[in-house]
């Protein structure tokens, strides 16, 4: 077990990295640790355990920024911003659905260094449109800032992006700023029932063209939808479109939305308490759950794929991929997104499914396969000889020694 | 004005004529340009108090020719600016003595519309307009609208991360990417992002989109296009204080309300717009305020009875609802004109582009007035009121001795005035020359030491538009350099498990 290191401010952070690089130890670096089962396993000699950098520090609701500490939990920062009617618009998922562990844990750094995004992607963005501006501490040992604590900003660089979905391979964020957003007053979805993943498709395409607004479209088919709670699907197919907004707005849209859904199939409407259940348990991958009891993943668990394409490959794309292998599979951002579970060869269907995505476009990323697993694949998408020389270049402009989760994206980054 | 630029390398200005012979090799015809008189055009982009000749001017036609011009200066040592449609405001494209100017005007064909996935993959040269007008008979419209709308081109968006009057609903650019074909400056084709969302590994897109043409030239662009609202109206309140005007912007969204657009504008603002344009501004008020909503009938009935509800609630001393897209249209007149308004009552004027937290512009503008009269320099000021992006226009007279000098200061103080309470040197316009000696006042010296670094990794010669964005360059052996100081005590006293 490797060493922990509990800094207690960002100075601490710079001493432990300055240490690490004399001493010549690789660090990994923790927030709440609750997506530390993403990626390939680390072999690191040190732990960094930022979860002692907590706490909101600027939080001005009309400005529409908030900053904090790293290791702020992400539990807090939402119930401060429902408490002030507003959100992280970016409605970042619960991992521990899908890979153990406590529910509701993860801390706003980890959120933003796996740059997690929802259902609401499609509309209003992931982690990265969000992020406002940085300290880290990068692998050289060095503090660095880079953004501001205002929405509006191209000052430099824009290193906020970089540093989201870098999963801490960069360098060890201590302080960030996001920008937050009203909470919807209310909310409806509408759902068609019975659809086939082609002809669903057809349809969240056509409500995502329409100016309806619509804040998230998502499709499960019939052994998907049956795993959810009765209450919400009740058998079959289901594919769901939600509208979210000031009420007489809502009500607006679902009459214009409901015309143009009707040729599709049968129409059913989930009020606001159903429709954030339904929504909930789309973002958190419910269908894909481990065993409550869990706390880590199992052996025994399918591995789990969350794939991004073009909406309109989707269905296309997971049928290449279930001529080969026994799926299951949802589909959520209008059919971009796609989460799915393969009957695992020993690759955990690695080269097929990087293959259909290469063929299609898209990358696929392996969430949820055993350690054994994941240090033999490839977990994140392979990359063409000119774009991985790039990526190596920009780990080395920030972690020349590679001691920052070194290998954790691919080997040697 | 002068700013220092890297000095030429003479070595490369006395081999001119073998490298434009090598660069006709490369593109062929009209595709480079080297006689004086033809490459004025080329000296200043829209900051045009600075103006420079290139070396030569190279319009190539194909990635193929970029990828190959490229390649032949990174292996000759030849520095490059890459140019769209020269509408900057920072000066990102002013030319070197000793560079190539790499104009990609020739890119401008529209090569996929995917209205199934709301795509339209674009070449650099294409204008922002024109991305709009490709896909709006579906209905459609591409969200990014920066004022110079009509000329920029997307390629100049992406280098610039343009935002526009909507950018606070909509996102600025970065936020309506998908994907861009980029060539690095050893000649090397990248391919990022595609017609999916989010990258697989890091995100190059989000570095390259705002990193001023200092990364590589990008030449094709995945933009997400958005159906157009139903519809849109407009709410035109006048205030007796800017108090009572922030006040109201704040309750706005305070209320939950993000509306299209937010504008604001000062006295001088209002009646230079007003003379010139006849919007029906109110010229009695301290700060006018714009607020748009777009949406279904519904909710833009609904929310402008908000906001008249809240406007009234802050004293406002006018307050009138467009009721026809006629009348929503002349209300943004005036501002969308605010500019050349500007331009008639004054023989010169400066635009700066700060950002500040929005709460705090009652105490910038009574500064700003402050400095105005310690300067004997007149300024109007328009502001993004939503996200808190400040445009003050100092009127001037360049024909005047000196007032060109005092006004560039009066801008550099109004700028670090913006860092001081909190916000930041530029919220669309770019650092480009202008604002490239102010960057200390924002960052240290290893926060731009980390962003050169990274530089590096696109650029090793630092060939690519050197002399923009950082003050001082650095060679990328001496920042790579690491001190490690072996023998310290490891981890003095932070708590270990």
């Amino acid at each position: 077990m490797a060493d922990t290191l509990r800094p207690r401010d960002a100075k601490d952070v710079e001493a432990a990295v300055q240490s690490a690089l004399a001493a010549a130890k690789t660090v990994e670096i923790v927030g709440h640790g609750s997506k530390r089962v993403i990626g390939r396993p680390a072999q690191t000699d040190l732990s960094l355990d930022l979860s002692g950098l907590s706490g909101v520090t600027l939080y001005e609701p009309e400005e529409l920024v908030l900053s904090a500490k790293a290791g702020t939990p992400l539990a807090e920062i939402e119930a401060l911003l429902a408490a002030n009617g507003q959100q992280l618009a970016f409605e970042p998922m619960d991992y521990a659905v899908i890979l153990g562990g406590h529910a509701g844990r993860g801390s706003i750094g980890g959120a933003l260094a796996a740059n997690i995004s929802g259902p609401r992607r499609i509309k209003a963005g992931a982690a990265r449109d969000h992020f406002l501006g940085l300290n880290a501490v990068s692998g050289r040992g060095e503090s660095f800032k880079s953004g501001g604590r205002v929405v509006k900003n191209v000052t430099g660089y824009d290193l906020c992006k970089l540093m989201a979905g870098s999963w801490g391979t960069l360098g060890a964020m201590t302080d960030v700023t996001i920008k937050v957003l009203p909470r919807p007053e209310t909310e409806q979805t509408l759902l068609i029932r019975g659809l086939e993943p082609a002809q669903a498709i057809a349809a969240m395409s056509n409500a995502m063209g329409s100016p309806c607004d619509v804040s998230g479209a998502a499709h499960l088919p019939a052994d998907i939808a049956a795993r959810l709670p009765a209450q919400e699907i009740a058998g079959g197919a289901v594919t769901a479109l939600r509208l979210e907004g000031f009420s007489p707005s809502v009500a607006a849209r679902k009459h214009v939305l409901e015309a143009l859904m009707k040729p599709f199939g049968e129409l059913a409407t989930a009020d606001e308490a159903r429709s954030r259940g339904l929504w909930t348990a789309i973002r958190d991958v419910a269908p894909f759950a481990v065993h409550p009891s869990t706390l880590s993943p199992r052996e025994g668990e399918p591995p789990l794929w969350r794939i991004s394409t073009a909406p309109s490959h989707g269905a296309e794309l997971t049928a290449t991929i279930a001529r080969s292998a026994p799926t299951q599979m949802f589909y959520d951002w209008a059919g971009g997104l796609i989460w799915l579970t393969i009957e695992a060869a020993a690759d955990a269907g690695a080269a097929l499914i990087h293959r259909a995505v290469r063929t299609l476009g898209g990358h696929a990323t392996l969430i949820r396969a055993p350690t054994s697993v994941r240090a033999t694949i490839d977990v994140f998408a392979p990359q063409d000889p000119a774009l991985a020389a790039l990526t190596k270049r920009v780990k080395e402009s920030f972690d020349p020694q590679g001691v920052l989760n070194p290998g954790r994206m691919w080997a040697g980054v | 004005m002068s700013v220092a630029m890297p000095a030429p390398d003479e070595a490369v200005l006395a081999r001119r004529e073998r490298i434009v012979a090598a660069l006709r090799a490369i593109v062929p015809g009209e595709g480079v340009i080297a006689a004086e008189r033809e490459m004025r055009p080329y000296e200043a982009d829209g900051l045009t108090a600075y103006r420079q000749l290139p070396m030569v001017v190279v319009l190539p036609d194909t990635t193929a020719q970029v990828s190959r011009v490229l390649a032949f200066c990174h292996a000759e040592g030849i520095k490059v600016v890459p140019r769209g449609a020269g509408t900057s405001l920072s000066g990102g494209a002013l030319p070197l003595a000793d560079g190539v100017l790499l104009g990609m005007a020739k890119f401008n064909r529209i090569r996929e519309i995917d209205f199934a996935n709301r795509i339209a993959v674009v070449e650099p040269g294409v204008t922002n307009l024109a991305v709009t007008e490709a896909v709006e008979h579906a209905g459609f419209y591409y969200a990014p609208d920066p004022s110079s709308q009509i000329a920029c081109t997307i390629g100049g968006n992406v280098a610039e991360n343009s935002g526009g009057v909507h950018c606070l609903k909509y996102g600025m650019t970065t936020n309506n990417l998908l994907g861009c074909e980029l060539v690095l400056m050893t000649g090397e084709i990248v391919r990022v992002g595609g017609k999916h969302l989010d990258s697989g590994g890091y995100d190059l897109l989000g570095i390259i989109t705002g990193s001023e043409g200092l990364l590589g030239v990008v030449t094709e662009i995945s933009v997400r296009i958005l159906k157009k609202p139903d519809g849109a109206r407009a709410v035109l309140v006048g205030f007796a204080s800017s108090e009572d005007a922030g006040e109201c912007v704040s309750k706005i969204i305070g209320a939950g309300i993000i509306p299209a657009g937010m504008e604001m504008m000062d006295r001088p603002a209002i009646r230079a717009a007003e003379e010139f344009v006849h919007a029906g501004y109110p010229l009695d008020v301290e700060a006018l305020l714009i607020v748009e909503v777009d949406g279904p009938p519904a909710e833009v009935d609904h929310l402008i009875a908000c906001v008249e509800a809240i406007a009234r609630s802050c004293r406002a001393v006018t307050c009138r609802a467009s009721n026809s897209e006629q009348e929503r249209l002349l209300f943004w007149a005036g501002r969308k004109a605010a500019f050349p308004a500007v331009g008639r009552i004054s023989p010169d004027y400066y635009c700066m582009d700060g950002t500040i937290p929005r709460a705090r512009l009652p105490q910038v503008l009574k500064r700003m007035r402050e400095l105005s009269e310690s300067y004997g320099l007149a300024v109007a000021n328009v502001f993004h009121a939503g996200d808190g992006n400040l445009h003050p226009l100092i009127l001037y007279d360049a024909n005047k001795p000196g007032e060109l000098e005092r006004t560039e200061k009066f801008g550099a103080d109004i700028l670090k005035l913006c860092v001081e309470v909190g916000g930041v040197l530029t919220g669309e316009h770019g650092v480009g020359v202008e604002k490239r000696d102010l960057m200390p006042a924002m960052f240290s010296e290893a926060d731009l030491k980390q962003q050169q670094r990274l530089k590096c990794a696109f650029d090793d010669k630092g060939l690519l538009n050197p002399g923009k964005v950082f003050p001082t360059l650095h060679r990328c052996a001496e920042l790579g350099r690491m001190h490690v100081h072996a023998g310290r005590v490891a981890f003095p006293d932070i708590p270990r498990f």
